[in-house]
């Protein structure tokens, strides 16, 4: 059959599903808006938060990177799972002791101020929005490269889907459709990695099959390095940046996962404490299995192109290669005119260009899988975007409704009111991030990255502060989350966009890259803190026996 | 009261260890000694590349799961004394 029919199957189904699943457990009170009624299972929210974390680019777009940039690829691997070590020992399970609805409720509340509450929620929207801007796009790019629609309409169809089950479920809805998109992104992403292992080494087993050697007895992975020294690009296993930035961009996205606020809400809808520990060890591990096929899909599809291209007659190249060609994701200039296929490091006579992205996308028609499986890929990769985006719509309208105008500009609002506005700002946010998926502002792409190391330097110090220390007061607390937060705006800003000054690689502080920067922003918010408490009040009994409260297991 | 403190602070202990086995896979292993461990090559992985990539996303996961094990034990044993 067609391809293109396979695909309206496959994504008409699945989006039947999830439509389904948003009508029957669609939330009728606050408390299932804004965390299911904490009552989900922890193996069900261990999916719900793997698909919630796992957006387009994981599925799409990681293990391209990491076939591009080998060794230094690790800084994602190691930082976007990493992260979940800390939430599950220092965050997950106090946050949900606690047991009120969002991030910012439990920073105004341990803080006693409203000022620490509207920072948080600042900083919630800060980091929420740079982040629904590039999924919003990624919706539209996937809709528009699979269904062979304009990106505009992509996005808007992604908008209507989003839009209306998120509206209608709440947290409830997004809960539950969420395990179904893990499901089928697990499912869409394991399937070609297991035919290409298979194909390439012989194991079915990706994590196993890309330390193995080829027919010819050399190991994949030393053929792979072999290669890259050749044409002058550097060695897959090593890697070229620094030690340092390495390190600084590694701790960055894990702390920046951890202070996320669309991963930690996840937290706050199990039933208890230790259910809170539990759905963090599921939601890694159902994470790791795409997380450590990506590199061994990575190893695979390098090896693959470069053997398949280089040196090669452009005329006799695979058809897939002419088809990726038409897209524009990969593309060939004749420099010296020989009609071969020159691809090296050197900018000046490389003959071809490749898209990050098709690593992923053209692995099918490499493996010369049946159309069926594209099709399923295709669903795959808009229930990695969607269910992303819903989380974090979810954020944003929470933020707005809960901690805005319930907890500070309108106390005395009724149950149901609250409810209508928490609806209404998630209408309000969907459109907001539309338009920034159909008129991308130059920084989208930039910040995404970014949008961990905001996070990194402004929740998490104030967050492990207030559960691990009783002496840490608002002062301190405020005065830290203000100082980080501007720092990484600062650092990002003055590096990315040239404000203050601009500036170049080298002027980097102490070499460390705006990626890594969140790191150094989130040390200086522990000192600032720190030193701020020591000379103002320490917090009154009160608010000592709260965090006592929170640091107790006993269910509530 | 005295129990509760013992609570906290056994957990503290275990979060303390298990914090250090997470920064040594990574960031040890993984990256400020992946040039020393990738002289080491088992199978197709030198050591350092294959915790950076692989190693340290599985002691992650059993990290967590052993944390899931012990404070469920403490729990239950916190209970039994009240």
């Amino acid at each position: 059959m067609e391809l293109q029919y396979w695909i309206w199957i496959a994504v008409g189904l699945s989006f039947t599903l999830y439509i389904t699943i948003a009508i029957i457990t669609r939330a009728s009170s606050t408390g299932e808006f804004y965390i299911a009624g904490k009552g989900v299972p922890p193996i069900a929210n261990g999916m719900a938060t793997a698909a919630d974390w796992m957006s387009a680019a994981s599925f799409i777009s990681m293990a391209g990177i990491i076939s591009f940039n080998g060794y230094d690829g690790s800084v994602y691997l190691m930082g976007w799972t990493g992260g979940y070590v800390l939430l599950a020992l220092l965050l997950a399970p106090y946050l949900r002791k606690f047991g009120k609805f969002t991030v910012p409720d439990f920073i105004g509340d341990r803080y006693y101020s409203n000022l620490a509450r509207g920072v948080a929620v600042f900083c919630a929207l800060i980091v929420s929005f740079t982040y629904i801007a590039g999924q919003m796009r990624g919706v539209g790019v996937v809709f528009s490269r699979y269904l062979e629609v304009d990106i505009t309409t992509g996005v808007l169809m992604g908008m209507l889907i989003v839009l209306f089950y998120a509206v209608l479920g709440g947290m409830k809805g997004i809960t539950y459709t969420q395990v179904a998109q893990y499901c089928v992104l697990i499912f869409a992403f394991m399937l070609p990695a297991i035919f290409i292992s298979l194909m390439v080494t012989g194991n079915v087993i990706p994590q196993i099959g890309f330390g193995s050697a080829d027919s010819d007895g050399i190991y994949l992975l030393d053929k792979l390095d072999g290669l890259h020294r050749e044409l002058g690009f550097h060695e897959y296993t090593s890697g070229k940046k620094s030690t340092l930035d390495i390190f600084f961009i590694t701790a960055a996205l894990m702390v920046g996962t951890a202070g996320l606020p669309h991963v930690i809400v996840r937290f706050f809808t199990v039933k208890k404490v230790s259910d809170a520990r539990k759905s963090a060890g599921w939601a890694l591990l159902f994470i790791a299995i795409l997380y450590t096929t990506a590199p061994a899909v990575a190893v695979f599809s390098r090896t693959n192109l470069i053997e398949t291209v280089s040196n090669k007659a452009y005329a006799k190249l695979p058809q897939w290669f002419e088809k990726w060609e038409a897209t524009g994701l990969i593309s060939y200039e004749d420099k010296n005119q020989d009609g071969l296929v020159q691809y090296v490091a050197d900018p000046q006579t490389n003959e071809l260009k490749v898209d990050a992205d098709i690593m992923v996308l053209a692995n099918p028609e490499i493996a010369d899988l049946p159309n069926w499986i594209i099709a399923i890929m295709a669903a795959g990769a808009l229930a990695a975007a969607l269910s992303t985006a819903a989380g974090l719509l979810l954020v944003i309208s929470s933020s707005v409704s809960h901690d805005l105008i319930k907890k500070m500009i309108k106390p005395d609002v009724s149950e149901k009111g609250e409810l209508i506005a928490a609806r209404l700002s998630a209408v309000g946010a969907v459109m907001l991030a539309a338009y920034f998926g159909i008129n991308p502002p130059g920084f989208v792409a930039a910040t995404v990255a970014l949008a961990f190391g905001l996070a990194a330097a402004s929740f998490f110090p104030a967050i492990v502060m207030g559960i691990f220390s009783k002496k840490m007061n608002k002062e301190g607390a405020v005065a830290g989350m203000v100082v980080g937060i501007l720092l990484m705006l600062f650092y990002m800003t003055k590096f990315k966009f040239g404000w203050f000054g601009g500036g170049s690689e080298n002027d980097w502080w102490f070499g460390i890259s705006p990626e890594g920067f969140g790191s150094f922003a989130m040390l200086v918010n522990f000192v600032v803190s720190i030193t701020i408490s020591k000379f103002t009040p320490a917090p009154d009994s009160e608010i000592q026996r709260l965090v006592e409260n929170i640091r107790n297991p006993d269910d509530d | 009261m005295n129990k509760t403190n013992n609570y906290w602070k056994t957990n503290l202990k275990y979060l303390v260890v298990l914090l250090i086995i997470w920064f040594t896979v990574s960031f040890g292993f993984g990256i400020l000694l992946a040039d020393t461990l990738n002289q080491i090559q088992i199978a197709g992985f030198k050591l350092g590349f294959w915790f950076a990539q692989q190693g340290a996303i599985y002691i992650f996961v059993i990290l967590i799961f052993v944390y899931i094990y012990l404070m469920n034990r403490l729990d239950q044993k916190f209970k039994n004394q009240k």
